[in-house]
């Protein structure tokens, strides 16, 4: 069974072409629109790593990201954190909270492809 | 009715009003309501300048050479002009160091030397007391011109009457009774004699009423009006001489400029005019008023002068009526009896008026600065260790008073008609003109010493003995008249009015220039030449710092020695009595910030209050002696006093300066830190905003590259999904380009670069304009759209496409929100009185509370009320209301969660039309 | 203070005024037997800018109060 991949954004096309794009590299996927669900779904779904936007309703990249990391259960679960935002400041937080890469929007679907398979150890 | 049973009485009525008025003043002063302390008074009491050598004598000058009587009124008049600069600073060091006569005033700035005092009083009396004489006889002889009616013509006049039949005898006793009773009621001089003034200001009332009734009599009584009197004038011989009478012999323009000259001094510093514009002065910005209020005084005091001369010497021809006589004879001569004593009366008011003032100004001088210090000064008198001297001291201002008015009596008695009294009034003038350079340059010159005050003093009123005095002299007969025409013993370079052989100058110009050139030269010479000690010094930085302020501080640095306070006491108590003195040393102690005055040290500054308060009373240099003798002083030395003096003037100029730089300073800083704050609120705002815009952008941007990468690396992808991610790109390119547009027309809009079309237009068009553009969307989510839209409307003032891009916004937000299927949404179009009302009314969730002011903020949806992220871009309604507000309309939205929202706009109607034709029409 | 500056500088330019207007030559100009409004011209003259002069100085007091 393949690893499995949390979709986290409120884009709909965003997550449209994500999704498409970790099924076609055989990962098991599941999207969630918003901070909330994205969290419950950490919960059910157990993902091996999380593609998170930062700037979501409800509960935002950040504090979801922080929310994972002070659960211990879920310390092996990889995050990639995307966003729109690009300045130092911003990544620098990303990084703080915990996360394991940080992609700026637009990014490469290459690349991506590339950091999610280092993630998750292929 | 103009027999002296007549006559007497109603002087004598008109004197008791005079009492009254000043017993009332005083009254009222003493309960503190003065009626003295406004400008009004003010100015007419500086009205004494007008004595009876204007009353009587400019009508007698003016039927003479003319113009020669308006020099003495153009003189004050323009000296008036500088007064708010410097009288202000005289009125403010006087007030400050309690003087109480100019002798005071110069002796004061040259370290209270009591032989400047003396000096000073010296001159003013010799060169004022035959003024006062003037005065009497003046009320003598219109007495006597009165009681001889109807006769008019003079012969015999000259002849004296008995003492005990004089009427200038009389009056001269009746004035000093006036004098003592209104003018010594306190010992301290430096509280005003408030009734006094008041009685003054009404005399110069009087006397104006009185020469401009019998200037309007002859005028319009006697002849028909000025341009009559003019021309009858042109046709007599020698009137007509006087149509143009400068440059000739008459006067020549230097006499008169001269002339003008002289009388500005003479504003200043006549004693009666010193006393009335300074010591009496109740509030210093009643100079203000009186600047022009005193010029017109004299103006209309001599508005007729020249008509009543002309018209005198038309009257009488060939009889023996003296022009001085005239504005008394010539209703004499028409039996205007009634007028004729009004005119006594105001000439006895002039008269009056003149000899209180200056009887009151010189006898405080020979008290203060002549015979107190004297005897003070005389070892054996013992008078410095009496126990009260109030009683001395009040006893010899009376004695002054007395003395003084009995002097100008007897000079009258003695001159007679003596050239040396005829022409006193001008000789008087040029006396106490030389009080100006030890005066002004005490005021400004700090370098002016008391040695150099001295020399000029002395060199310029010897002078003017030389030149004036003595000359007077010798054409009453008094000195051989050979001292004049060939010069003291026979030396023709030394005659009086040619000195050193100057010629072809009138008498008193030429003095002017000699006297001056002697004072001034003398002065500064001297001045330069000497050195000011301690004392002279400290006086020097009050005088000239006056409006610094700083005065009082740098006088109580300026002593060293010892003093108890029991002893100064007792020095005060002694001259002013000993409840005076209690009451105004508490009033220090107080002032000082102590509870008791046992509280306070005895330090310079109670040195200095005692001195000052001691002057007010016996004068400057008295006071000096009196403290001197009281307390131990040790002698300064120069050295000491000018690196005090250095030390105190430069902190105060850095302190001064520090002040204003900080002050600056501060200004600048709260200033800069404003600016800074908005800008850094701005460049926030901007940050936040580029930010925004950059992740805006970057979400499109974003799926686009996506798409556009899967399909580059999946060519097999199956015709249905390439067909999607090809959509998505095209829509994500379409939502970009929106984007963009929206950011660039907001940018414009708040910049104020956008172009408006402005013109009338048809609300109603608009809205079904919109209506039609945003038709497909509704019909694709299968939404209600209704239009409510009154038949007529009045028309609108605004850019048809930009009101079109609001309600599209409007409704295609409305369109997006609503349920598909169930929405609604209603526009609706409305009148009021200036306005007109759109709104757009849907069915939706609604608009939170909390975000009904969010959602105008740029890119600010509010977001977390919906479960699916909106598409637009966060800038529709900004930009919807820029332009709303851009027309003077707003734009908002009310709702209720759950039960939809309105979102509606004003905007104010079209002005109506211009009624009427239109212009060129 | 300030205010009280001016007005001493106005006050000034009056006096100066004045002494121009009292003295030759201004004065020379008038004197010679011509007439205004019936009155000789140097009276006229004379009696004219001193009522200036007041009106001037009465503007510079009252006009700052």
């Amino acid at each position: 069974m393949g690893k499995k991949v949390l979709i986290a954004d409120d884009e709909p096309n965003i997550v449209v072409s994500l999704e498409f794009l970790m099924k076609q590299r055989g990962y098991v996927v599941k999207v969630a629109g918003n901070g909330e669900d994205a969290l419950s779904a950490v919960g059910d779904f157990g993902p091996d790593l999380i593609l998170l936007d930062v700037m979501m309703p409800r509960m935002s990249g950040y504090d979801l990201c922080q929310k994972v990391r002070e659960n211990p259960a879920w310390a092996g679960i990889k995050i990639i954190m995307l966003s729109a935002k690009g300045r130092d400041i911003e990544v620098t937080k990303g990084m703080a909270v915990g996360a394991d890469a940080y992609v700026t929007k637009p990014f490469s679907t290459r690349d991506l492809i590339a950091k999610v398979q280092e993630m998750l150890g292929e | 009715m103009l027999q002296s049973w007549v006559i007497i009485p109603v002087s004598l009525a008109y004197i008791g009003v005079l009492f009254a008025i000043a017993r009332y003043g005083d009254s009222r002063a003493d309960q503190g309501r003065s009626i003295i302390a406004n400008p009004y008074i003010y100015a007419l009491s500086l009205g004494v300048y007008a004595t009876t050598w204007t009353f009587y004598g400019s009508v007698g000058r003016a039927a003479g050479d003319g113009v020669g009587f308006l020099p003495i009124y153009l003189g004050p008049t323009l000296m008036m002009a500088l007064w708010w600069q410097v009288m202000r600073k005289i009125i403010r060091i006087s007030k400050t160091n309690r003087i109480t006569s100019l002798a005071d005033f110069i002796s004061s700035r040259y370290g209270k030397s009591a032989l400047i005092a003396g000096l000073v009083t010296v001159i003013a009396v010799i060169g004022v007391v035959p003024y006062i004489a003037l005065q009497l006889k003046a009320v003598s002889q219109s007495f006597t011109i009165l009681v001889r009616y109807p006769e008019l013509a003079m012969s015999g006049l000259r002849e004296p009457s008995p003492v005990v039949s004089d009427t200038a005898f009389w009056t001269a006793l009746l004035l000093a009774t006036f004098t003592i009773l209104f003018g010594t009621r306190h010992l301290d001089a430096s509280e005003r004699h408030e009734g006094l003034v008041a009685a003054i200001a009404f005399e110069s009332l009087v006397k104006l009423v009185a020469f401009l009734a019998v200037g309007l009599f002859v005028t319009y009584g006697i002849y028909d009006g000025l341009a009559d009197i003019f021309s009858r004038a042109a046709a007599h011989a020698r009137l007509a001489n006087l149509f143009a009478p400068l440059g000739g012999a008459a006067g020549s323009y230097a006499s008169w400029a001269w002339l003008t000259a002289l009388s500005m001094l003479a504003i200043m510093f006549l004693p009666r005019q010193f006393q009335i514009a300074v010591v009496e002065n109740v509030d210093e910005n009643h100079l203000g008023k009186a600047i022009w209020l005193f010029p017109l005084y004299m103006l209309a005091m001599n508005v007729f002068v020249v008509p009543i001369a002309f018209g005198g010497v038309m009257h009488f021809p060939g009889l023996a009526v003296d022009p001085d006589a005239f504005v008394l004879t010539l209703p004499m001569g028409e039996k205007q009896e009634a007028l004729a004593l009004l005119v006594f009366i105001g000439g006895l008011s002039a008269a009056t008026g003149m000899v209180i003032v200056e009887t009151i100004a010189l006898s405080t001088m020979v008290c203060n600065d002549l015979v107190m210090p004297v005897l003070l000064r005389m070892k054996w008198t013992r008078i410095a260790e009496r126990e009260n001297l109030t009683g001395l001291l009040l006893g010899i201002r009376r004695g002054a008073i007395v003395a003084v008015v009995m002097l100008g009596y007897l000079y009258f008695r003695l001159a007679g008609e003596a050239y040396a009294l005829v022409a006193i009034g001008l000789i008087s003038f040029a006396a106490v003109a030389q009080f100006a350079p030890a005066t002004f340059g005490g005021i400004y010159w700090k370098g002016a010493t008391r040695a150099g005050a001295l020399a000029g003093l002395s060199a310029g009123f010897a002078v003017w003995l030389y030149t004036l005095l003595l000359p007077s002299f010798a054409k009453s007969g008094w000195l051989p008249i050979g001292f004049l025409e060939q010069g003291p013993f026979g030396i023709a370079i030394l005659k009086p009015y040619a000195l050193f052989g100057l010629e072809g100058l009138n008498d008193i110009t030429h003095a002017m220039l000699w006297s001056g050139i002697a004072n001034v030269g003398a002065y500064v010479v001297v001045s330069v030449l000497t050195r000011q000690d301690a004392a002279e010094q400290a006086q020097a930085a009050r005088f000239v710092d006056v409006f610094r302020r700083a005065g009082e501080e740098l006088d109580v640095h300026l002593w060293k020695g010892t003093a108890s306070l029991p002893d100064l006491m007792a020095l005060l108590g002694r001259f002013l009595g000993p409840e005076r003195a209690q009451a105004a040393v508490a009033d220090y102690a107080r002032r000082r910030g102590f509870a008791s005055p046992a509280a306070m040290p005895a330090d310079a500054g109670l040195v200095q209050f005692a001195e000052t308060a001691l002057a007010g009373a016996i004068g400057g240099a008295s006071a000096r002696i009196m403290v001197a003798s009281t307390v131990k002083e040790d002698v300064l030395s120069i050295d000491e006093v000018r690196s005090m003096l250095d030390e105190a003037s430069q902190v105060i100029a850095y302190s001064h300066e520090l002040r204003q730089k900080s002050q600056a300073l501060m200004t600048a800083t709260t200033e800069l830190r404003a600016a800074n704050e908005r800008l850094q609120e701005l460049d926030r705002l901007k940050d936040d905003f580029i930010s925004t815009v950059t992740h805006e952008l970057r979400t499109p941007l974003t799926s686009i590259r996506a798409f556009s990468e899967i399909l580059r690396d999946n060519p097999g992808l199956d015709a249905a999904e390439r067909e999607k991610f090809l959509g998505i790109i095209i829509q994500e390119s379409e939502r970009l380009t929106r984007l963009i547009n929206q950011v660039l027309d907001l940018a414009k809009l708040e910049s104020g670069r956008a172009e408006w079309q402005m013109q009338e237009i048809d609300p109603r068009m608009v809205i079904e304009d919109s209506i039609d553009a945003t038709g497909q969307l509704f019909r694709a989510r299968n939404v209600g759209l209704e239009a409510r839209l009154p038949a007529s409307v009045p028309p609108i003032h605004g850019d048809r496409d930009r009101l079109v891009q609001v309600l599209i916004n409007l409704l295609s937000n409305a369109a997006k929100f609503v349920q598909p299927d169930s929405g609604r949404v209603i526009v609706a179009l409305s009148a009021g009185p200036d306005t007109l009302r759109v709104a757009v009314t849907d069915n939706g969730p609604g608009v939170r509370a909390e975000d009904r002011e969010i959602i105008f903020e740029k890119f600010r949806q509010a977001g977390d009320t919906m479960t699916e992220k909106p598409q637009g871009t966060g800038l529709g309604l900004p930009i919807s209301r820029q332009i709303v507000e851009h027309f003077g309309g707003r734009l908002w939205v009310e709702s209720a969660p759950g039960e939809g929202a309105t979102f509606a706009f004003d905007l104010p109607r079209a002005k109506a039309p211009a009624v009427g034709p239109a212009p060129g029409g | 203070m300030f205010r009280s500056v001016i007005k001493g500088q106005r006050l000034l330019a009056v006096f100066l005024l004045g002494v121009l207007l009292f003295n030759y030559p201004l004065l020379a100009l008038f004197n010679r037997a011509a007439e205004a409004f019936g009155i000789p011209a140097v009276y006229a003259y004379v009696f004219g800018a001193w009522t200036l002069v007041i009106g001037l100085l009465a503007l510079v007091i009252e006009r700052s109060r």
